[in-house]
């Protein structure tokens, strides 16, 4: 027995998977600083999707009380979709650009990288117009943030996601900037490249908002009752 | 170009001023300096709050100040400074920020800028803490946990601005929190030097690494939550607030679900926990396998353990909530899976006894810190069996037995690793020994005094004394007795709570007069104790990176004279350690 708890005791150094080779210690598989960059992205993604995520099981828990009034009944503001499925449109022709503008960089064309780089930004403010343009119109409607849990949910929600936008929007100010003062596209490809996952990103998840918010309470009985909610 | 090669040969952000090199400071050391000053000072109050409340208790009506809003808010805001802005701020932005890159040879964070942001905004949200106590009311006295409806309806303490406060300052936290997470996680995935695998890293950085991973996952149910309040609070949605009538009133709100609130919160605070413990299992477990000259035992079990724990803490939450009333079924699961959580826990505490048994023990001040924290973490973690046990839980809920539970596992037991931590590292941080007297002494009065506090309160728990009340006078279920071991209680309370100045004292008087420490005083193997310069200074390791050829714990290793082996030592130097070993044993033999 005593031989069998100290065979872990005799000094072995255990090193060997998940592991920069140790018997080839000089050849280290590291990352540059752009992998970095991207790994902390992604991680940062995981974290905005956590924050999501638990908003939209608040979301599915609150709306099986019964004061919830759905906001997809015929005379409310989301019976006719087409303004949310505008605004949709300007985010994925933002994203387009900016996938044009990333392969653009990737093949050191400054032009279209400029150009694709700008319009993927315009696209999105176009969007965030459009939704402020939606409040106003619940807000025209009668349907303030405190009348109803499914008002003060469609604020809060797209609420959040245009602010993540908008933090997108300040990373793709600076970049823009720096274009301006004529930084090589070397230097900027980067942050094209950080701008468009963020972008896509974005995009996936307005439209899960999107499919959430214009769904029936059917779909939020069927989803609670799947997730022991209910 | 690998980032480690990359590193060597790029220029690093050298600070240019004093502002630079320790206000803006962007090198993760400074960064690790100034987030735990912020967190012992915040501790500090904390520990007042405390003591204040324990005169109210131990002797009602000696404080003239002490009404019963005052009480709440005292007891409130030392639970969320202790549990958030000490332990939490401390272990990740403190130990993690300063062990991290040293201990995977990085020579710093890889967002160096963010990480300076990341204290900056902890300090602001300090600040919006501590501004409560200045606004209108008070701060909140809703109680930690800050359940609703109570903590935003009329007739709690600080219902105006101080739970505004609360609330904004703890999103401010997250986002602070959510910048270091990232900076942690990332640079040791990424950051590490040469040859430091992951089962080569020490468990200290394991630890914090698996601690920031679920914080990255776990605050954003605790920020959920408070935008929520925010909103019910501010612009009078219903997310929690049910249809309510107070003050002959009745409100606007309707429908909301504080349950709802409790899970969320619950969501992040049983991570919480573990977010405090791991670090501490990690620092324990280095500070035992070093001060016991012996390597530590079932170092993959450890690591195994560590991210077990760390996996099932996110199934445990409910178990804080089975008198909110919930299905059977629910606690049974529930009391299950907290059950099965302590299995990896147990784990950890037979390999740190299995890394003690037969190793050259030095009773040095981390040691004993690191000794008091094993047995503190057991006599919690045991108690812990008796609370997740639904059937035991519902008679226990609400007492003192339940304070006293958590006080030994998530206060006690993580607040004297940070002790054994600070006195383990404050060498290498400030190239100087603090004093051997003092240290011990603080020891002694710190851990018994914390048992003779939290001892008894298991047995006034068991009597049905009832937490949370602001006077025990004048109840029949309550005996005199309990009121005699109440007023000990708080006599012990005021002394520990006053002999902390002797640690305040021994760190400030030894950082300038200590005797010089040397590089490596303890002897230890890992990286952090092998740099060119101590203290390290800015990018840590001169010219070149280390090499890194071994694990952290090569102790006492057969056939070396020196009874460690530190991880940059390679094969050929090991074996050339060998002969001179050899030798030298001839030698000895021959004379």
């Amino acid at each position: 027995m005593s031989r069998l708890l100290l065979r872990n005791a005799d000094g072995a150094d255990p090193g060997g998977s998940w592991s920069r080779d140790p018997g080839d210690v000089q050849s280290a598989e590291g990352a540059d600083r752009n992998q970095i960059a991207r790994v902390g992205l992604r991680l940062f993604l995981v974290v905005v999707s956590s924050l999501f995520f638990l908003f939209l099981i608040a979301f599915i828990a609150r709306s099986q009380m019964a004061d919830w009034l759905p906001l997809t009944e015929p005379l409310a503001p989301l019976a006719n979709l087409w303004q949310l499925w505008l605004n949709s449109a300007f985010l994925v022709f933002s994203c387009i650009a900016l996938q044009w503008s990333r392969m653009a960089a990737r093949q050191a064309r400054l032009d279209a990288t400029v150009i694709g780089f700008a319009l993927g930004g315009v696209f999105a403010i176009a969007f965030l117009t459009g939704q402020l343009w939606v409040w106003q119109q619940f807000v025209a409607w009668g349907y303030f943030v405190a009348s109803n849990p499914a008002n003060s949910f469609f604020y809060l929600l797209t609420g959040l996601h245009g602010l993540h936008l908008l933090g997108g929007l300040i990373a793709w100010g600076i970049i823009v900037a720096k274009f301006l003062h004529r930084v090589p596209l070397s230097q900027l490809s980067a942050g094209v490249e950080l701008c468009t996952t963020y972008w896509h990103y974005l995009l996936g998840l307005w439209f899960v908002l999107f499919a959430l918010l214009a769904s029936t309470p059917q779909t939020y009985e069927v989803i609670a009752r799947f997730c022991g909610l209910r | 170009m690998a980032y480690a090669e990359q590193a060597e040969t790029e220029a690093l952000h050298e600070p240019k001023s004093f502002l630079t090199k320790y206000i803006w400071s962007q090198d993760h050391k400074v960064i690790a300096v100034q987030y735990s000053l912020t967190a012992l000072f915040v501790g500090l109050i904390a520990v007042v709050l405390s003591d204040l409340m324990r005169m109210q208790i131990g002797f009602p009506g000696s404080l003239a100040f002490m009404d019963a809003s005052t009480y709440y808010q005292a007891m409130t805001m030392h639970g969320m400074i202790m549990v958030i802005y000490l332990l939490t701020a401390l272990f990740l932005g403190g130990f993690g920020n300063y062990l991290i890159p040293l201990m995977v040879g990085a020579r710093d964070m890889v967002f160096p800028y963010v990480n300076m942001l990341s204290y900056w905004f902890y300090l602001l949200a300090v600040v919006v803490l501590l501004s409560s106590f200045f606004v209108p009311g008070g701060p909140t006295g809703a109680g930690w946990t800050l359940y609703p409806p109570q903590s935003i309806s009329q007739g709690t303490p600080g219902v105006e601005w101080g739970i505004v406060l609360m609330l904004v300052s703890l999103a401010i936290f997250i986002v602070a929190a959510t910048m270091g997470g990232l900076n942690y996680v990332t640079t040791v995935l990424q950051a590490r030097t040469h040859g430091m695998t992951l089962f080569r890293m020490p468990l200290s950085v394991w630890g914090i690494f698996m601690a920031s991973i679920m914080a990255l996952l776990a605050f954003p149910a605790l920020f959920v939550s408070a935008v929520m309040m925010l909103f019910d609070k501010l612009l009078g949605t219903s997310f929690f607030m049910p249809a309510m009538i107070s003050l002959g009133q009745q409100l606007g709100h309707q429908g909301g679900s504080p349950i709802l609130f409790q899970h969320l919160f619950w969501f992040f605070g049983h991570p919480e926990v573990y977010i405090v413990a791991l670090p501490a299992f990690g620092l324990v477990s280095d500070l035992i396998s070093t001060h016991a000259r012996k390597n530590i035992f079932g170092y993959r079990m450890m690591v195994w353990a560590i991210i077990a724990i760390g996996v099932l803490s996110f199934v445990v939450w409910a178990h804080h909530m089975y008198v909110s009333g919930m299905n059977p079924y629910f606690g049974f699961f529930f009391a299950v899976t907290t059950l099965i959580i302590a299995v990896p826990t147990a784990l950890k505490v037979y390999n740190w006894v299995l890394t003690l048994w037969r190793g050259d023990i030095h009773l040095t001040v981390p040691m004993l810190f690191a000794l008091a924290f094993i047995v503190t973490f057991l006599v919690g973690g045991l108690t812990g069996l008796f609370l997740g046990n639904v059937i035991v839980d519902i008679p226990l809920s609400d007492t003192y037995f339940v304070v006293a539970h958590f006080h030994m596992v998530m206060g006690v037991a993580p607040v004297l690793v940070v002790f054994g931590g600070i006195y383990h590292w404050f060498p290498k941080v400030t190239g100087r020994m603090w004093n051997d007297t003092l240290g011990k002494l603080h020891f002694w009065i710190t851990f018994l005094g914390t048992y003779a506090i939290f001892f008894p309160m298991h047995y006034l728990g068991f009597q049905g004394m009832p937490r949370r009340y602001y006077a025990y006078e004048n109840y029949a279920f309550i005996p005199q007795s309990a009121q005699d071991l109440n007023a000990f209680i708080t006599v012990v309370a005021l002394t520990v709570g006053v002999s902390q100045l002797l640690f305040l004292f021994n760190l400030a008087w030894s950082a300038f007069k200590g005797k010089p420490a040397g590089s490596n005083p303890w002897g230890a193997a890992s990286l952090e104790w092998q740099t060119p310069n101590t203290p390290p200074i800015h990018g840590n390791w001169g010219a070149k990176l280390p090499v890194v050829y071994r694990w952290a714990y090569d102790y006492s290793v057969p056939g070396i004279e020196q009874d460690f082996v530190p991880q940059t030592v390679s094969p050929e130097e090991l074996e050339h350690m060998r002969q001179l070993s050899a030798g030298t044993q001839i030698a000895d033999v021959k004379t």
